[in-house]
C-alpha cells in the first residue's frame, strides 16, 4: 500500500503543478460521458488542436510577458489586423505565400517594439500603450478590409496551415486508414521522453537532489508514455497530425527551451522577479522588455495567419477578444502577476483547458452567454487554487 | 521581574528539509528587556514568527503561554490582540503613505464607513510623542532616514496597546545615534510597563539594555542568562553562539604595500533629476591593488550614491567628473560595462536590489555570470549547480540545498548568498556597501576572513560600513563622507573612531 501512499503524496507535493492536468482531464471526461464519446473522437480532438492554436501560440508569449511584470492587451487586434495584411499580399498584391509569412511575421515585431518603446524608454505602463494599440489595429483592421469586407485567400498551402495535415506514406498495404507518420512521430516522442527523463533523474541523484522514489518515476514515465500514445492514436485514425499542431509544438518547444535553458531565458525570469537586482547583476532591463514585446508581437503575427488560413479568409472582426483569452490560459496555465513565475507548457495547457470548454459546451449545443460564464468561473477557480497552494507552503 | 509574561514550551517547527526550531523553549518575565540571540539560522526570528502567529497554530508543536493562559493564535491580528505586536526584520511601512495613516492603518478609527481623520492625526501625535518623535504626522515615510521609520513602526505598535513588544534586529541599519535613541526608548517604554524582545546581532547593544538573554543555536536553546547576576559578557554570549571561543574579531592581515592604482575618481559630481538635487560634490579618490579602503559617514552621507554612480550609474545621475579603472578612462552607461571592467557591487539592500527572492541559491549566485556557463547561450545547469554548491561550502551558507528558495533563508545566509553571487564575478575590485549588516559574530569574522583572503590575492575592495570598529578593523585607509562630500582621508595609524566621528558630522 506504500505505492499508493507514495501517490498521495507525490500528488500533494505537486498539486499546483499537477492540479491543471487532472483539471484537463477531468473536463475531458466530462464532456466525453455528457456527447457520449463525440468529444474524444478522432475528429473532434484534432479539430479541437486547430481550434485552440492561434490561442496557444498568444498564450505563449503572454506568459513572457506577464512574467516581466507588464500586459498585452494590442495582441488580438494585432492578429487580426496582420491576418488581413497578409490576405491582401496573397490577393492583390498576389505575393507568394513564403514572401507573406515572412513578412507578417517581421511586421509583428515592429508593431510589439513599437508597444514596448514608451513602456521600456519613459516607462509608461504597458496596459495604456498596449490599450492605444488596441484601438489602434481595430481601427487599422476596420480600415485595410472597409473596401472589401471578407477577404476570400484561395492560396491553397497558406490554407493548409489552419486546415491541413502533414503527409502520410504512400499506402503500402499495412495498416489502412491509419496515419502511419503520425504513429511513428508518437513513437520517437516518447522515447525522447523517457531518455530525457531518465539522464535527468540521474544527472539530479549525483548532486544529491531529491527525486522521485522509483516506483513513482515509472508510474510517471507510463502515465506520460501512454497519454502520448493514446492522443497520437486517436489523431492518427483520422487525418493526422495538422500542420497547425507541428506550429504549436515547434513554438512551445522552442520557447520552453530559450525560458528554462538559455541565458535569455533566465534574465527574463531576472527582471520578472526582481527589476532592481536584476539591472545591478548587468541585466538590461530595457532590452529584456523590448525581446518580450517583440516576441508577443511576432507570434501575434503567427496567431493572426493561423486564425485566417483556418476561416481561409480575413474578415473585419478577426482577433476580438483574443488577447483575452491568451491572458486567461496564462492565469489558468500558473502564470503569477507578481512577476517571475510561470511556465509556457503551463499555459498551453491553460489555453487547452480554456477550448475544451468552448468546444465541449458547443458539441453539447449549449449557449454562447453560459459559456462565459463557465470560463469566467473556471479562470477565478483557477486562479484562487493556484494562490492558495502557493501560499500554503509557508 | 518576576512573574512570567510568557512562556513558549517545547516548541518545534519544520520547514521542508529544514528543522528550523526543536524543542524551543522561552521565558519573558513581566517587565523585562529580553534579548535572543544566536547565529544566522538559528531560529530567531522563527521563534517569533511562531509567537506572533505568522505560522498559525497547527503547524507548529509545542503550547504558547502569554499571561497564563495557553493561547492558539491563527494569525497576526489574534496576537495583537493579546498585545503582542511585533516589528519585523525588514520594515513594513508604506513609503508613499503619511506617518498618520501608517500608523493606523490596520485599525483606523472609524465613524460607520468614515474615517475620522482628525482624531487619527491627534492620536497618532500622541504616539509620536512617545516615541520622541518631533514631527509632524503628515510627513510622507519615505521622507524619513532610517532611524526615524524605525520609531515610527514602534509607534505604530504602541498605538495597537502593547504589552509586549517584538523587536527583530532593528538597529541593524541604524547608525550609532539613532540606535542609542533606540534602546532608550525601550528603557523608557519598560518603566511604563512594557515588556520587549530584542533580536540583535550587535552584542555591545545587547550588554548594555538587556535584563535577560536567552541564545539559540540551531533551532535549539542554549541558555538563559542573567544580566543582574553578571551572568552576560561578550565572550560568554559568543562562546553560547558560536559554540566555540574567538579570540580575534578581525583576522591577521598582513599590510604589504599597495600595488598600482586600479580605481581613481577625479573631481566626481552627481546629479539626481530624480529627487532634482546634486548628491556628490567634487569627490576625489584612488584605490590601489590588494588594498581595502574604508568610506565611513553617516546613513544618508551619499558612500551609497558614490558606488552607484561608479558602478553603471544605473541611478540615471548626471555625472561630471572623471573616472579612470586601470589607468583606461571609462564612461559607464550601465551596470554590465562595470562588471565586464572588473567592477562588482554588494548592495547594502539585499532584498530590495540584491537577491531575487522567489528564485533558488543556485539561480542567485549564477544570475551576474550566466555567460561563464553557459555554452552558445545554453546554461549548463550541471556547472551551475557545481558552482552554487562550492560557494555554499566556501561561504559556509546555511541551506539544505541550493535548490532552496533564497526568500526562505535566514537574513544573514541571504547576505552571504549576495556575496557568493559577486565573488562568482570574480572582480578585480569589489564594493561592499555594509557587508556584514544582519550578520552574526562568526560569519562576520568569516567574512573578513574572505576580504583579507581575497586582497592578498590581488583583488582591491572598497567597503562602506556605518560600524566604525570593522572600518577600522578592515581598512588600509579611511574615507570620511558626509553631505555628498569627502570630508576626510585618514591613514589607518592616524584614524580613530573620534575623529571619523568628527568628519563625518562636519559639512
Ligand atoms: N519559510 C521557510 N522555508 C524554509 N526554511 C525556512 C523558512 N524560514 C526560515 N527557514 C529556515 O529556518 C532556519 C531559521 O531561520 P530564521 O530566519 O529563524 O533564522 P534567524 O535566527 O532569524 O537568522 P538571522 O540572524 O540570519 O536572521 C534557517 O535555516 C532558515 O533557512
Ligand atoms: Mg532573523
Amino acid at each position: 500500500m506504500t505505492f499508493f501512499k507514495n501517490i498521495s503524496k507525490v500528488l500533494q507535493q505537486n498539486i499546483r503543478e499537477y492540479g491543471m492536468y487532472i483539471a484537463l482531464v477531468l473536463i475531458m471526461v466530462i464532456f466525453s460521458v455528457m456527447t457520449k464519446g463525440v468529444f474524444m473522437s478522432a475528429r473532434n480532438i484534432s479539430n479541437l488542436v486547430n481550434q485552440m492554436g492561434y490561442i496557444g501560440v498568444l498564450a505563449v508569449g503572454m506568459t513572457l510577458i506577464i512574467v516581466i511584470r507588464h500586459i498585452d492587451l494590442s495582441v488580438g487586434f494585432l492578429a487580426g489586423f496582420l491576418g488581413a495584411v497578409a490576405a491582401i499580399a496573397l490577393k492583390y498584391w498576389g505575393l507568394p505565400v513564403y514572401v507573406v509569412i515572412p513578412m507578417v511575421l517581421v511586421l509583428g515585431i515592429i508593431a510589439g517594439l513599437i508597444t514596448a518603446f514608451p513602456v521600456a524608454r519613459l516607462g509608461v505602463p504597458a496596459f495604456v500603450t498596449s490599450l492605444a494599440g488596441w484601438l489602434i489595429y481595430r481601427g487599422l483592421l476596420q480600415l485595410v478590409t472597409a473596401g472589401t469586407g471578407t477577404i476570400i485567400i484561395e492560396d491553397k498551402a497558406f490554407n493548409a496551415l489552419g486546415n491541413g495535415f502533414i503527409p502520410d506514406f504512400p499506402d503500402m498495404g499495412f495498416l489502412p486508414g491509419i496515419h502511419k507518420v503520425t504513429l511513428l512521430l508518437g513513437l520517437i516522442a516518447i522515447v525522447l521522453f523517457v531518455i530525457s527523463a531518465i539522464n535527468d533523474r540521474r544527472n539530479k541523484q549525483a548532486y544529491n537532489f531529491e527525486v522521485l522514489s522509483m516506483d513513482m518515476f515509472v508510474l510517471q514515465l507510463v502515465v506520460v508514455s501512454a497519454v502520448i500514445a493514446y492522443i497520437t492514436w486517436i489523431l492518427s485514425g483520422y487525418n493526422g497530425i495538422s500542420w497547425t499542431l507541428v506550429i504549436v509544438l515547434l513554438v512551445v518547444g522552442v520557447y520552453d527551451f530559450i525560458a528554462s535553458r538559455t541565458v535569455l531565458g533566465r534574465h527574463i525570469y531576472a527582471v520578472g522577479g526582481n527589476p532592481d537586482a536584476a539591472e545591478l547583476s548587468g541585466i538590461n532591463v530595457k532590452n529584456i522588455v523590448f525581446v518580450v514585446f517583440g516576441s508577443m508581437g511576432m507570434l501575434s503575427a503567427l496567431s493572426g495567419i493561423l486564425f485566417a488560413a483556418r476561416l481561409q479568409s480575413a474578415t473585419t472582426t478577426a482577433g476580438t477578444l483574443f488577447e483575452l483569452d491568451a491572458i486567461a490560459a496564462a492565469y489558468v496555465g500558473g502564470v503569477s502577476a507578481a512577476g517571475g513565475v510561470g511556465k509556457v507548457t503551463g499555459s498551453i495547457i491553460g489555453a487547452l483547458v480554456m477550448m475544451s470548454l468552448v468546444n465541449g459546451m458547443n458539441l453539447l449545443g449549449s449557449d454562447i452567454s453560459l459559456q462565459y460564464i463557465i470560463r469566467g468561473i473556471v479562470l477565478v477557480v483557477a486562479v484562487v487554487f493556484d494562490v492558495m497552494t502557493r501560499t500554503r507552503g509557508k | 521581574m518576576n512573574t512570567a509574561l510568557l512562556e513558549m514550551r517545547s516548541i518545534t517547527k519544520e520547514f521542508p528539509g529544514v528543522k528550523a526550531l526543536n524543542n524551543v523553549s522561552f521565558q519573558v518575565a513581566q517587565g523585562e528587556i529580553h534579548c535572543l540571540v544566536g547565529e544566522n539560522g538559528a531560529g530567531k526570528s522563527t521563534l517569533m514568527k511562531v509567537l506572533s502567529g505568522v505560522y498559525p497554530f497547527g503547524t507548529y508543536s509545542g503550547d504558547i503561554l502569554f499571561n497564563g493562559e495557553v493561547q492558539r493564535f491563527n494569525r497576526i491580528s489574534d496576537s495583537e490582540k493579546t498585545g503582542i505586536a511585533i516589528i519585523y526584520q525588514e520594515l513594513a511601512l508604506f513609503p508613499e503613505l503619511s506617518i498618520y495613516e501608517n500608523i493606523y492603518i490596520g485599525h483606523l478609527q472609524d465613524k460607520g464607513f468614515l474615517v475620522d481623520w482628525n482624531e487619527v492625526i491627534r492620536k497618532s501625535g500622541e504616539m509620536l510623542k512617545k516615541v520622541r518623535l518631533n514631527i509632524n504626522p503628515a510627513t510622507k515615510v519615505k521622507d524619513l532616514g532610517v532611524g526615524k521609520q524605525q520609531l515610527v513602526e514602534i509607534a505604530k505598535a504602541l498605538s495597537k496597546d502593547v504589552k509586549l513588544l517584538i523587536l527583530d534586529e532593528p538597529t541593524a541599519a541604524l547608525n550609532e545615534d539613532d540606535s542609542e535613541n533606540l534602546l532608550n526608548l525601550l528603557r523608557d517604554l519598560k518603566h511604563h510597563g512594557v515588556t520587549s524582545i530584542m533580536i540583535s546581532h550587535k552584542l555591545k547593544e545587547v550588554i548594555s539594555i538587556a535584563d535577560t538573554v536567552t541564545v539559540l543555536r540551531d533551532g535549539q536553546t542554549i541558555c538563559t542568562l542573567d544580566a543582574h547576576k553578571g551572568e552576560v559578557s561578550e565572550q560568554v554570549l559568543i562562546k553560547n553562539m558560536v559554540g566555540r571561543e574567538i579570540d580575534h574579531i578581525y583576522p591577521e592581515r598582513e599590510r604589504k604595500q599597495p600595488g598600482e592604482v586600479v580605481l581613481e575618481v577625479k573631481n566626481w559630481s552627481a546629479y539626481d533629476p530624480a529627487l532634482g538635487r546634486t548628491v556628490l560634490k567634487n569627490v576625489n579618490f584612488q584605490l590601489r591593488k590588494g588594498e581595502i579602503i574604508g568610506f565611513a559617514g553617516l546613513m544618508g552621507s551619499g558612500r551609497t550614491e558614490l558606488a552607484r554612480s561608479i558602478f553603471g550609474n544605473s541611478l540615471g545621475y548626471r555625472i561630471e567628473g572623471e573616472l579612470f579603472i586601470k589607468g583606461q578612462r571609462q564612461h559607464f552607461t550601465h551596470p554590465h560595462e562595470a562588471i565586464e571592467a572588473g567592477i562588482a557591487y554588494v548592495t547594502e539592500d539585499r532584498k530590495g536590489n540584491g537577491l531575487i527572492l522567489i528564485q533558488d541559491v543556485k539561480q542567485n549566485i549564477s544570475i551576474a555570470n550566466l555567460t561563464e556557463l553557459a555554452e552558445h547561450w545554453v546554461v549548463n545547469d550541471n556547472a551551475e549547480i557545481k558552482v552554487a554548491t562550492e560557494y555554499k561550502t566556501s561561504l559556509n551558507i546555511k541551506t539544505p540545498t541550493v535548490e532552496q528558495k533564497v526568500g526562505n533563508l535566514s537574513g544573514g545566509n541571504q547576505q552571504k548568498v549576495s556575496l557568493g553571487k559577486w565573488l562568482f564575478v570574480k572582480p578585480d575590485i569589489l564594493i561592499l556597501d555594509e557587508p556584514t549588516r544582519g550578520i552574526d559574530v562568526g560569519a562576520k569574522y568569516e567574512i573578513y576572513t574572505i576580504m583579507t583572503r581575497l586582497v592578498a590575492q590581488g583583488m582591491s575592495i572598497i567597503m562602506i560600513s556605518s560600524e566604525l570598529p570593522e572600518v577600522l578593523g578592515m581598512s588600509d585607509k579611511v574615507y570620511i563622507v558626509s553631505g555628498g562630500k569627502i570630508t576626510g582621508e585618514l591613514p589607518i595609524e592616524e584614524a580613530t573612531q573620534e575623529k571619523i566621528m568628527q568628519l563625518a558630522t562636519n559639512y
